[in-house]
């Protein structure tokens, strides 16, 4: 551990520690524009020069390990010479366009000029005017703002691992470009937005919508998939602005998915501001009152038996917990939270949960991934993998549709038949996962959400037991979900009850008349179709399928609009904090069916978030606990049966429309228009990845 | 002046058979296998002794420099990379030896490679140079054929394999570490140091970059003693070295000589003296074009070495002389080097970036006269913004020739503004 | 040398197909992306310029991204980005040929050839551009047509050359006036003995 002094206190710190690093843990903050810190390190803006005893010149601080018996100062007046000289640099043909500039406010240059920068240019001769490029619906490029820091470059290769961007040219004609052969169509590219340190790339939905200072921040989480990303929910007014992403070592770093990202004007669009109820065959605005009495006016009388309810994907655990509690008073047990009909296994947590974390996927050394393209369910998880891979010594493969995912795999083919193999013994890939030290299998939802579904999790239960997947201090039995609600869906039991039906049951039965009357909560992903003559009442936030099969429309709350609870794929509850307030007449989803539960004369045991969350916790423990995954214990998972032969895939084949916020968000249809259904599945335009 | 028999590159001009046979008759691969069976250590001690250092341009120690190379080949292999991507406006040095005397070049590197433990080396010539390309190919494979590299290369025992590798117009890749990044594939950008390449060089692993001059050499000092080599020349600054005087000499040539002759004596020996005479002289740039320019007062009887040159206030560089006599508009000469290190920086780097090319635009208006008095002050401020604040020497490069003209010959620019000022009054 | 590319698609020839492979062979294994350059070269060679299809056939190659082969291709001055004429005529205007007398060069070919720097004559024949120092400095001024030197020049000799190559002719490269190479003009002043045998050795 050496030892050096910086700005005359002297520190030990590890060794292999840069300069700037070393500073940091004393509190001293060196500026930079190049140096990030999940970056590799380029050492090219030359802000964080500093000077360092006995050495001649100055020393870039992101990119100089410490030594021993270094003296360092950070701040003297050679140094700040240094580093004005290097603004200087960076102004001469940096605009001056702040005034106009999405940037201003937030911007490290604007910043870090106030405290380097000259109160007047000394440079007279003409700017530099670069072209800006076209990188798509989601970022606006400003490249004249551009000061080649290469952070962009380097996210979108070694991060991203989709690599279009490149430096071209040279001396001073230096441009940050893409190939012209590519589209930024990276499920991750708005990463690039945050990561500039200027004007260059900005939020283009947003442009020109907001002054960074103006906005109100809400710290909140993530429910477009099933990671629940930390994100930053800025607000002006009653309106989401922009999404950023927060860091959360434990779930997304610092890195957002652009769907999560960028489908907020589907908050916008297609909202129910207010009750329906249908008329002649057409929907007709109504009062909330009106609308229970109508959903009374069909429940009452009906037995229990005959009613059903499902919940969407976006659907968060109060609003299951108050619908089961009002289902089962209604004498009901069909209830599911499987509206994709996954084979999931009820009452082993274990058997549904991303075991091993998403932070601790770093530690696994083979990977077998079946039915499942996390690059487009979950991007932020598939950056993770790939960041595993290129530390070395990772193998993986996959048992599903053959994509592109960025880090190197053997693609083993598309039939669950394979699986049978490798748990047979006779395919190659069984040695790999034996051999490993830490395996580690993602099981997706395009593998459970299928007539066999049951067998191939009771295949890879099997795999994982007989391979070293499941032991002592490891569980790389990985169920990747793609739904924010599913997993405290099933944590809090929004399954069928004792003789209760499942969504296949209830959609049978809606056609046969066995089921008069079925709950939609935020469920639009179920065939409307299926339900015959039921009469259908559906919670939710969006003009979408639900909306248009319903007999009774209530208008909801939408994930940014209420404090709600969700249970992330690895089994981490968390807690969404209301930023904005529902549109219109919209209610938090548990109001509503509270109000409901006393129109139908069932009135339910609580009043307050608070006693519903009590309520919760009793019902299952793990929802007092917010923030941490508990390990869950293992048992056996799935019923083995018979394998079809219908190809695996994806559960998602279109990254940007997946639910009804994304599927009412312009901006994800431009997206879809532009790159396909995300570069990972049917990419239209080549991505410059291949090789 | 230089006996003829201390010379070492006796095919300078190209009189002779440039070829294997040729070569041998000057005593090229003569009982190289002797030279290897001195051992690895022998061979760095007698590089050491001497006193050889780099002819690219710094200057370092070569016997240093491979002295930095781990003892033992561990998991990494080691590389030798012979830098030829000679640039430097007004050197011509290393085309020569290529050209004309590659077995030298051919025979050094398999001394230098065993010496630092390197199997394989690549030369990494400048894309332009196609012919000399071609005829350093043509000694490689003679070479080859004749059992000199390749396996079990002159009966050593040690393998060494050895490769041409071109490139493509960019004069940062003579820089080690942006030759580098070129010899992988990439664009040729400095790396970061440290780690230096005898750490983390080619493909990650720890490599030699000597430039063709200092490779060149090295059998002759192996066969003639590192103290025949240190007898040469002044104490730090020994041996022979290959001078490259253009410009305003009456001949402008190639020439080796002693380190440490007098500029005069360089003059006038080998150059026909200054074109109009001694007092025709305006100025000199002495080193190559990185170099700060020198008034007649300074350079006349200024020894031409590392030493000689630094405390004259400018460099030795690469040798490379460049006469400038009264005749010349030295702003104009120097405006256009400003506009070379604009159109040769990577970019990489803000104050190169940035720097090279609002220094060569001011220079463009001094040239022109169309700026004022206190701009030189100014532009002399940028140049020192530049200096010491890049990744690589190419800030430092492009900073020297502006301060040596504002120090040396500020009245030239003075005057060029005054009579604009006048014309437009 | 063709300048008339289709501009969609490129392949090697089978000939150059085999050069490629050798070139890719001098790398150590997984290290095939340092053949980019030589690559390109070849490619260069055979179609004039470095297109974008030459660019995504090296890049499938080499199991490169695009993108970095196509940085690759700016950052060169090699690289000919858009198609150039049977003779690329690269005069030196850097301070060495500055000081010699480069601006009548240039002023000449010019002349002679019709054309302003960058440019490409109407007959495709001749791209004439101004390029930084080639390192052949003591024989000053020079120029560069394709692979060959042209040195020790003046405007008369740089018009002869440029009209010889007109005409379909191969004029000598080297120096222009009759000089042996780098020597001093009108002979040597060093090396004068008979060095058949090598030096004396010490």
């Amino acid at each position: 551990m050496p030892k050096l002094t910086i700005d005359g206190t002297e520190i030990e710190v590890e060794a292999g520690v840069t300069i700037l690093q070393a500073a940091e843990t004393i509190g001293i903050e060196i500026p930079r524009f190049c140096y990030h810190e999940r970056l590799a390190v380029a050492g090219n803006c030359r802000m964080c020069l500093v000077e360092v005893e006995k050495m001649p010149k100055p020393v870039a601080s992101c990119a100089m390990p410490v030594g021993e018996g270094m003296v360092v100062h950070t701040n003297n007046a050679n140094v700040r010479k240094a580093r004005q000289g290097v603004m200087e640099f960076l102004l001469i043909n940096h605009p001056l366009d702040c005034p106009i500039c999405d940037q201003g406010g937030e911007c490290d240059l604007q910043d870090q000029a106030m405290t380097y920068g000259g109160d007047r240019s000394r440079y007279q001769e003409e700017k530099r005017a670069v072209e800006d490029k076209d990188y798509g619906p989601l970022i606006q490029t400003w490249m004249t703002r551009c000061i080649q820091c290469t952070r962009c470059i380097r996210f979108i290769s070694e991060i991203a691992g989709t690599p279009v961007l490149g430096g071209l040219g040279r001396s001073e004609h230096l441009e940050i470009g893409r190939y012209v052969g590519a589209a930024v169509s990276s499920e991750l590219s708005g990463n690039l937005i945050d990561l500039c340190p200027v004007g260059a790339l900005t939020n283009k939905p947003a442009s020109y919508t907001y002054r960074a200072w103006e906005l109100k921040k809400t710290e909140s989480v993530d429910a477009m998939d099933a990671l629940g990303s930390a994100i930053r929910v800025d607000t002006r007014g009653n309106e989401v602005v922009r999404i950023l992403p927060r860091v959360n070592d434990d779930i997304n770093e610092e890195w957002l998915s652009d769907r999560s990202r960028f489908a907020i004007d589907g908050l916008k669009r297609q909202r129910l501001d207010r009750a329906y109820v249908r008329k002649d065959g057409k929907l007709a605005a109504t009062s909330w009152s009106d609308a229970f009495a109508a959903i009374a006016g069909k429940v009452k009388g009906v037995a229990g038996s005959k009613i059903a309810a499902i919940a969407g994907d976006q659907t968060d655990v109060e609003t299951m917990q108050a619908l089961k509690d009002l289902l089962i008073a209604l004498g009901s047990g069909n209830m599911d939270c499987r509206q994709d009909g996954a084979k999931l296994a009820l009452g082993n947590r274990a058997g549904y949960l991303f075991n091993s974390t998403i932070a601790g996927i770093e530690e696994a050394d083979a990977l077998l991934i079946i039915g499942s393209n996390p690059r487009v369910e979950a991007p932020v998880l598939n950056a993770r993998i790939r960041k595993r891979w290129l530390k070395g010594g990772f193998k993986a493969a996959v048992i599903g549709p053959k994509t592109d995912l960025t880090f190197q795999h053997d693609w083993l083919g598309d039939q669950a038949s394979i699986l049978a193999a490798i748990v047979a013994g006779t395919h190659p890939f069984a040695e790999v996962l034996k051999n490993a030290n830490k395996p580690a299998i993602i099981l997706g939802q395009g593998a459970l959400a299928r007539e066999d579904g049951a067998a191939i999790l009771a295949l890879a239960g099997k795999l994982a037991e007989a391979s070293g997947v499941i032991k002592d201090g490891w569980n790389g039995f990985n169920v990747l979900h793609t739904a924010a609600s599913r997993v405290g869906g099933l944590d809090v039991g929004f399954v069928p009850q004792a003789g209760g039906k499942d969504t296949a049951g209830i959609i049978a039965g809606a056609a046969s008349g066995d089921i008069s009357v079925v709950f939609l909560a935020g469920a639009d992903e179920v065939d409307m179709k299926g339900f015959g003559n039921a009469f259908v009442v559906y919670l939710g936030t969006h003009g979408d399928a639900g909306a248009h099969r319903a007999d009774v429309v209530l208008p909801t709350a939408a994930y940014t609009e209420k404090s709600a609870t969700y249970v992330n794929t690895e089994g981490r509850v968390q807690r969404t904090r209301l930023a904005i307030f529902p549109p219109g007449e919209a209610k938090e989803d548990w109001k509503v069916i509270r109000a409901l539960s006393d129109a139908l004369d069932k009135p339910l045991a609580f009043d307050t978030v608070k006693q519903l969350r009590e309520r919760m916790i009793a019902s299952n423990s793990v929802f007092a606990g917010e923030g941490v995954v508990k390990a869950a214990a293992w048992t056996g998972v799935g019923t083995e049966g018979a394998l079809s032969d219908t190809p695996l895939a994806s559960a998602i084949d279109n990254f940007y429309m997946v639910d009804p916020i994304s599927r009412a968000s312009k901006t994800m249809a431009e997206c879809t228009a532009e790159f396909g259904g995300g570069c990972g599945c049917n990419s239209k335009k080549k991505t410059g990845t291949h090789g | 002046m230089l006996r003829d028999q201390d010379r070492i590159f006796t095919n300078l001009y190209g009189i002779h058979d440039w070829r294997l046979k040729g070569a041998q008759s000057r005593g090229d691969w003569d009982d190289t296998k002797a030279l290897l069976a001195k051992g690895r250590d022998a061979i760095i001690e007698e590089v050491k002794t001497s006193g050889l250092r780099g002819r690219g341009g710094a200057g370092f120690g070569t016997g240093m420099k491979w002295s930095f190379m781990p003892k033992t080949e561990g998991a990494r292999p080691h590389y030798l990379v012979i830098n030829a991507d000679e640039g430097e406006p007004g050197t011509c040095k290393d085309r020569e030896i290529m050209r004309f005397d590659p077995h030298k070049l051919v025979e050094g590197a398999l001394l230098a490679a065993f010496a630092i433990g390197a199997h394989a080396s690549y030369i990494y010539i400048r894309g332009e140079f196609v012919r000399e390309a071609e005829h350093l190919q043509v000694a490689i494979d003679e070479a080859y054929a004749a059992g000199l590299i390749g396996k079990n290369a002159c009966g050593s025992g040690w393998d060494f394999d050895l490769y041409v590798h071109r490139g493509a117009g960019a004069y940062i890749c003579g820089e080690e570490s942006a030759l580098i990044e070129s010899l992988e594939g990439k664009k040729g950008q400095p790396r970061l140091k440290p780690p230096f390449p005898a750490g983390v060089g080619l493909y990650g692993c720890p490599t030699t970059v000597n430039n063709v001059e200092s490779i060149a050499v090295v059998p002759a000092i192996l066969r003639r003693s590192g103290a025949w080599f240190a007898g040469l020349g002044r104490a730090k600054n020994s041996g022979t070295k290959l001078f490259c005087i253009s410009g305003h000499v009456n001949k402008p040539c190639n020439v080796e000589e002693e380190m440490g002759i007098s500029f005069r004596e360089l003059i006038d020996k080998h150059c026909g003296g200054i074109r109009g005479g001694w007092d025709n002289l305006m100025g000199v740039i002495p080193g190559g074009s990185s170099t700060p320019v020198l008034t007649r007062e300074v350079i006349e009887n200024c020894p031409m070495d590392f030493d000689g040159l630094r405390e004259a206030g400018s460099g030795l560089g690469t040798a490379a002389v460049i006469v400038m006599d009264k005749s010349t508009d030295i702003v104009r000469a120097i405006t256009r080097l400003s506009r070379f290190y604009k159109h040769e920086s990577c970019g990489q780097c803000t104050p190169c970036r940035e720097g090279t090319g609002w220094m060569w635009r001011m220079m463009e208006r001094m040239d022109k006269g169309c700026a004022t008095i206190e701009e030189i002050d100014l532009l002399q401020q940028v140049t020192k913004q530049v200096e010491g604040h890049t990744i690589c020497a190419l800030g430092d490069a492009a900073a020297w020739p502006i301060q040596g003209l504002i120090r040396n010959f500020r009245p030239e620019i003075e005057k060029k503004i005054r009579a604009r000022n006048s014309s437009a009054a | 040398m063709s300048t008339e590319h289709d501009m969609t698609s490129f392949a090697f020839t089978p000939e150059n197909l085999e050069t490629a492979k050798k070139i890719i062979a001098k790398y150590p294994a997984g290290r095939q992306q340092s053949a980019v350059m030589p690559l390109l070269d070849l490619a260069q060679r055979q179609v004039g310029w470095t297109s974008l299809a030459v660019i995504e056939y090296i890049a499938e190659m080499l199991e490169m991204a695009p993108i970095r082969v196509q940085e690759v291709v700016t950052f060169y001055t090699m690289y000919n980005q858009q198609p150039v004429g049977q003779y690329h005529v690269q005069v030196c205007t850097n301070i060495c040929c500055l000081l010699r007398g480069s601006d009548g060069v240039g002023e000449t070919a010019r002349e002679t050839l019709g054309v302003q720097w960058g440019e490409t004559t109407a007959d495709g024949k001749f791209t004439l551009v101004e390029v930084e120092c080639l390192g052949a400095c003591v024989n000053a001024p020079m120029m560069q047509i394709n692979d060959d030197y042209y040195e020790d020049l003046t405007p008369e000799s740089t018009k002869a050359v440029l009209e010889a190559l007109k005409r379909g002719e191969t004029p000598a490269p080297g120096p222009q006036g009759g000089r042996q190479f780098s020597a001093p003009e009108g002979g040597p002043t060093t090396l004068l003995g008979d060095l058949t045998f090598g030096p004396e050795k010490a």
